[in-house]
């Protein structure tokens, strides 16, 4: 074997065995690295009143209610047939609708309602313009779950 | 490859080489940038917002590409012992961590828009600060070690170990619940409507381009600089 071969064959293996290792400590940090919370993964786990967590989902369809003081926002966050109930008082971003993501940060109160202090608006990997949407996105939209 | 082991002829080939690259790309680019602000109609949900994807994914692409070549010259030094190779894994150091840095400001700027944050700790985000933290530290030891035209092993195996973190970031958002979304572009095609994506095209090749330009640009730099020492040092000696 010459030199040049071994210094291959050790590079290489030393990448294999390096690459194994991160990718699977990586990927083993699945749920400890995740980002929030989806109400499916609450329902197997829940959280405890008035620990801060981020809640994220898509924000089911006809449940964004303005409260009368005009600040207060009522809406379900859903995951497949998961939902959470939730309240933020303040102004959402624009991307903030229904049908569309959500990430929600904040804690339960002891009612079981999810009180947030902040709101941030996710999106989806589609993109199209405005006539397209209206022709066919939409739609679509209604059947999606949280994608992710 | 070891056709260019010789840095004379790698120069002859160099020079002509770089202007076009160079050229070609700004071109490509002011082509691409013209059309995504001027003649593709806006995302449905994002508006006018989502014409910042232009710049920002090519910068994306670029960052972590960068590494790739950083790291397969690395394991040239490492393995061939290719003379240029360590001179081509500095030169792409720097104009690596400078796309990254274009990226996560461009998407900083994207998501105070979009999301309503300019900053979240999720999987996408910190795994890209972290390519750009590689980079600083691989200029760094580069600069650090007494090897002056090509790098130093260690350096070559800290850019061989770094390329771990790149398949991390592209997982990193279908590992792990994130704010960024999920890719839209994978082998099985496109989520991005045609008549929106096109102009990305333009501005990838472009930006690609240029990034050679820059690569070939600073190793004839580092090789000229190496001549000149060579020069002085003779005259001094005489």
């Amino acid at each position: 074997m010459k030199a040049k071969h071994q210094r291959l064959t050790l590079a290489l293996l030393a990448l294999a065995a390096l690459f194994g290792a991160g990718l699977l400590a990586a990927s083993a940090l699945k749920d400890q690295a995740s980002y929030f919370y989806s109400p499916a993964d609450l329902q197997k786990n829940p959280v405890p009143p008035g620990k801060h967590i981020r809640l994220g989902g898509m924000v089911a369809d006809h449940s964004i209610v303005k409260q009368p003081d005009g600040v207060t926002i009522d809406f379900v966050v859903a995951d497949g047939p998961a939902t959470t109930k939730a309240r933020f008082r303040g102004i959402p971003p624009d991307l903030f609708k229904e049908n569309s993501g959500v990430v929600a940060e904040g804690a339960f109160d002891n009612n079981g309602l999810f009180v947030a202090d902040t709101i941030l608006a996710k999106h989806d990997e589609r993109y199209m313009p405005p006539e397209l949407a209206r022709k066919n996105g939409r739609q679509e939209h209604k059947t999606e779950t949280l994608a992710r | 490859m070891h056709a260019f082991a010789n840095p004379t002829r790698f120069l002859s080939i160099a020079r002509p080489v770089t202007p076009w690259l160079l050229w070609l790309g700004a071109l490509l680019s002011g082509y691409g940038f013209y059309a995504g602000l001027f003649l593709t109609p806006p995302d449905y949900l994002q508006g006018e917002s989502v014409r910042i994807m232009y710049v920002h994914v090519p910068a994306a692409w670029l960052g972590m590409g960068g590494w790739m070549g950083l790291a397969v010259a690395s394991l040239a030094q490492l393995v061939w012992r290719h003379p240029l190779a360590g001179v081509a894994a500095r030169a792409i150091a720097a104009p690596g961590a400078l796309f990254t840095a274009i990226c996560l400001v461009t998407g900083s700027i994207w998501g105070s828009r979009t999301w309503g944050t300019w900053w979240q700790w999720d999987g996408r985000m910190t795994s890209m600060l972290v390519l750009l933290f590689l980079y600083f530290g691989y200029i760094a030891l580069a600069n650090a070690s007494d090897e002056k035209v090509s790098v130093s092993k260690a350096t070559a195996i800290f850019g061989l170990i770094g390329a771990v973190n790149v398949p991390i970031i592209n997982r990193s958002v279908v590992w792990w619940n994130s704010l960024h979304q999920g890719p839209s572009i994978t082998l099985k095609g496109s989520t991005i409507a045609p008549e929106i994506l096109w102009p990305l095209a333009f501005t990838t090749l472009g930006f690609s381009l240029m990034f050679g330009a820059i690569v070939l640009m600073r190793m004839r730099t580092v090789l000229a600089s190496a001549k000149v020492e060579a020069r002085l040092r003779r005259l001094t000696t005489a």
